[in-house]
C-alpha cells in the first residue's frame, strides 16, 4: 500500500469575469511509504493546491486522491488523522505564544497539555529553538523560527504523512539549513512519508527520493533526480537541476520563485 | 502520546477544551480590549435604563411605573448583551481564524465540526454570564432597582436553553466570515440587527406592526426576554415559565442542526472554490 496515491486528480477555479483556471490537470503521483517525493515548480504552477487537495482543505472536480489507500475525499476525517502539513505562510494566532498555538494544536489531535509539554520540550531542543522564546508571542518571532514552530506544530501529531508547501521559502540561509536538517531528521527518526513541494532546485535535489516537475498544474516528470537529469541530457552532458528545471518549464530559477500566482 | 489509542470522544472532549482554552489565551492577551469593551456595554446599559428615569419627566409619566420600566429597560439591556455576544463571539471566532490563517489548520484536523462549534459555544456562554454579571453587579450599584423578587435561577434557566438556540444561529452567521473575512462579518450584523427589532428587547412586542409580531414569534430572543423578564421582575419559577421555555427547546432542537448544515453547506462551497485559503 501507498502512503499517497493521486490518480487523474484535476482542479479548476473559476476567477472573475468567468475566466477559468486549470490549477490540477490530470495529476497522477504516488508517494511510497518512508519515501520523500519533492515537487518542484514555479508559483502558480499547481504545487500549493496540489497540497491543499491532499489534505483535504480543497475538492477535486475529478480523480481520486488516497492516503493509505483510504479515499481521502469520501473520508477526509479517516485520512487526516495520518497526516499534517506545513504551508509556506506560518499560520498561526500571532498574539499567542508558542507554546500556546502548539498546545492548541495538539489539542485538535487528541493530544493533551500534558502529554504535549515534553514532546514539545524535546522537538524545539531538536530544532534548536530557545525554550525561554517559546513564550513570546508569535508576533515576536522571526521568520525562520515561526517556520521551525509550523514544523514542531506538524510532527506533535505524529503524522505518518507529512505535506510540505515550501517550507524554507523566504527564510534566511542558516534557518533554511536548519529547516532542511530538521526535515532530513524527521524522515530518519520518524519513517514519515513525505510530500515536498518547493521551488528550490538543491533542496529538492538533496532531501528527495524521487523529484518531480509541475507545470500549469501538471505533473511533466517524477524521477530519481539522476534520471530526471538524465532525461534532459543534451549532447551526452547531464545538466544541473536547475538547467534541468529549465528545459522542462522554460522558466529560470529567479523566474520561478518570482512569477505570481 | 499517541492519540490513535483514545476513544473517539476523549479526543473530541480534548479538541473541545482546546477551544475553549484558545479562546480563553486570545481574551487574556487583548484584556485591554475586554476592559474597553466592558465599559462600553456598562455605560451602553446605563444610558438605555437612563431613559426610563427620563420618562418620569415626560406629560402623563405619573401613570408610569419608573422604576419597574427602568428595571424592564436594564433586563433588555443585560439580555440582549448577553446574547448578542454569544452571537458575535462565533462570528468573529471564524473571522479572526480567517485572517490568521489558521482555519484550514482547523479544517484539516481530525475532530469534527460538532466539536469547533461546540467548543466555541461553550466559551462564549460562559464568556457572556461573567461579562453579564460584571455590568449586572455595575448596574446594581448606580440605580436604585427593585430586585427582590427577582428568581435569579429562573432566569439563569430561561438564558442557558435560548443560549442553545443562539450557538445555532451563530453558527449560522459564522458563515459569512468563512466565506467572505473581508465583509462577512458585517452582513453578521444584519441578523443581529433584525433580532434586535422584533424581539421586544426595549419594548414590548405589541407596538410593532403585525408582520413583525410574526416575525417576533421565531426569534429566540423573544422568549429569552419574556421568560427572563417574568422571572426578574415577577419573581416567576420555572414552572410557570413553561410557556417561554418550550418554544426556546423546539428553536433549540431546530436550529443547532440547523446551523450545523448550513455551515456544512459554507465549509463545503469554500473547499470547492478554494475559499479557505488566505496567500499561497
Amino acid at each position: 500500500m501507498k502512503a499517497l496515491e493521486l490518480r487523474g486528480v484535476e482542479k479548476s477555479f473559476k476567477k472573475r469575469r468567468g475566466e477559468v483556471v486549470r490549477a490540477l490537470d490530470s495529476v497522477s503521483l504516488t508517494v511510497g511509504k518512508g519515501e520523500v517525493v519533492g515537487i518542484l515548480g514555479p508559483n502558480g504552477s499547481g504545487k500549493s493546491t496540489l497540497v491543499r487537495v491532499i489534505s483535504t482543505l480543497v475538492l477535486p472536480d475529478k480523480g481520486e486522491v488516497e492516503v493509505f489507500g483510504v479515499d481521502a475525499t469520501r473520508h477526509p476525517k479517516q485520512v487526516q488523522r495520518s497526516m499534517n502539513r506545513v504551508s509556506v505562510e506560518a499560520s498561526f494566532f500571532k498574539k499567542l505564544s508558542a507554546m500556546e498555538n502548539l498546545l492548541y494544536g495538539a489539542k485538535l489531535y487528541g493530544v493533551t497539555s500534558a502529554e504535549a509539554r515534553p514532546r514539545i520540550k524535546e522537538i524545539l531542543d531538536n530544532i534548536g529553538f530557545a525554550q525561554k522564546r517559546a513564550t513570546e508571542p508569535m508576533e515576536h518571532l522571526s521568520r525562520g523560527m515561526q517556520q521551525k514552530i509550523a514544523l514542531a506544530r506538524a510532527l506533535l501529531t505524529s503524522p505518518v504523512l507529512m505535506l510540505l508547501d515550501e517550507p524554507t521559502t523566504g527564510l534566511d540561509p542558516r534557518s533554511k539549513k536548519d529547516v532542511q536538517a530538521f526535515i532530513r531528521r524527521i524522515r530518519e527518526a520518524h519513517d514519515s512519508s513525505i510530500l515536498l513541494c518547493t521551488h528550490d532546485m538543491g533542496e529538492a535535489e538533496e532531501l528527495c527520493d524521487r523529484v518531480g516537475i509541475m507545470m500549469d498544474g501538471k505533473i511533466l516528470a517524477l524521477e530519481e533526480s539522476e534520471e530526471l537529469k538524465r532525461r534532459y541530457a543534451t549532447n551526452g552532458r547531464v545538466p544541473t537541476m536547475e538547467e534541468t528545471f529549465m528545459a522542462a518549464t522554460g522558466y529560470s530559477v529567479e523566474e520561478a520563485s518570482a512569477e505570481g500566482d | 502520546m499517541h492519540n490513535r489509542l483514545k476513544p473517539r470522544w476523549l479526543v473530541e472532549m480534548i479538541a473541545v477544551w482546546g477551544y475553549v482554552q484558545r479562546n480563553y489565551f486570545l481574551t487574556k492577551r487583548y484584556f485591554m480590549w475586554e476592559v474597553v469593551w466592558l465599559t462600553f456595554t456598562t455605560v451602553n446599559a446605563m444610558s438605555i435604563t437612563f431613559i426610563g428615569a427620563g420618562a418620569a419627566q415626560r406629560p402623563g409619566a405619573e401613570a408610569i411605573n419608573i422604576q419597574e420600566y427602568m428595571t424592564f429597560l436594564l433586563i433588555g439591556a443585560l439580555i440582549w448583551s448577553y446574547l448578542s455576544m454569544i452571537f458575535d463571539i462565533l462570528s468573529e471566532t471564524v473571522q479572526w481564524e480567517r485572517w490568521e490563517g489558521t482555519i484550514e489548520y482547523t479544517f484539516m484536523s481530525p475532530t469534527s465540526r460538532v466539536t469547533h462549534l461546540l467548543g466555541m459555544g461553550v466559551y462564549a456562554v460562559v464568556y457572556g454570564i461573567i461579562r453579564t454579571a460584571i455590568v449586572l453587579g455595575v448596574a446594581m450599584l448606580a440605580f436604585d432597582l427593585d430586585l427582590s423578587e427577582a428568581n435569579y435561577w429562573a432566569a439563569l434557566v430561561v438564558l442557558a436553553v435560548c443560549s442553545i438556540s443562539l450557538v445555532g444561529f451563530g453558527v449560522v452567521a459564522a458563515v459569512m466570515p468563512l466565506l467572505s473575512p473581508e465583509k462577512g462579518q458585517q452582513v453578521t450584523y444584519i441578523v443581529s440587527a433584525l433580532l434586535l427589532l422584533v424581539s421586544g428587547v426595549y419594548y414590548p412586542i405589541n407596538v410593532l406592526p403585525e408582520w413583525m409580531q410574526v416575525m417576533a414569534q421565531f426569534s429566540p430572543v423573544t422568549y429569552a426576554l419574556e421568560g427572563s423578564r417574568a422571572a426578574l421582575l415577577g419573581g416567576v419559577g420555572l414552572s410557570q415559565l413553561w410557556g417561554s421555555i418550550w418554544p426556546l427547546l423546539v428553536m433549540g432542537a431546530v436550529f443547532v442542526p440547523m446551523g450545523l448544515f448550513v455551515f456544512h453547506l459554507g465549509e463545503s462551497y469554500a473547499k470547492r472554490t478554494g475559499k479557505l485559503k488566505r496567500s499561497g
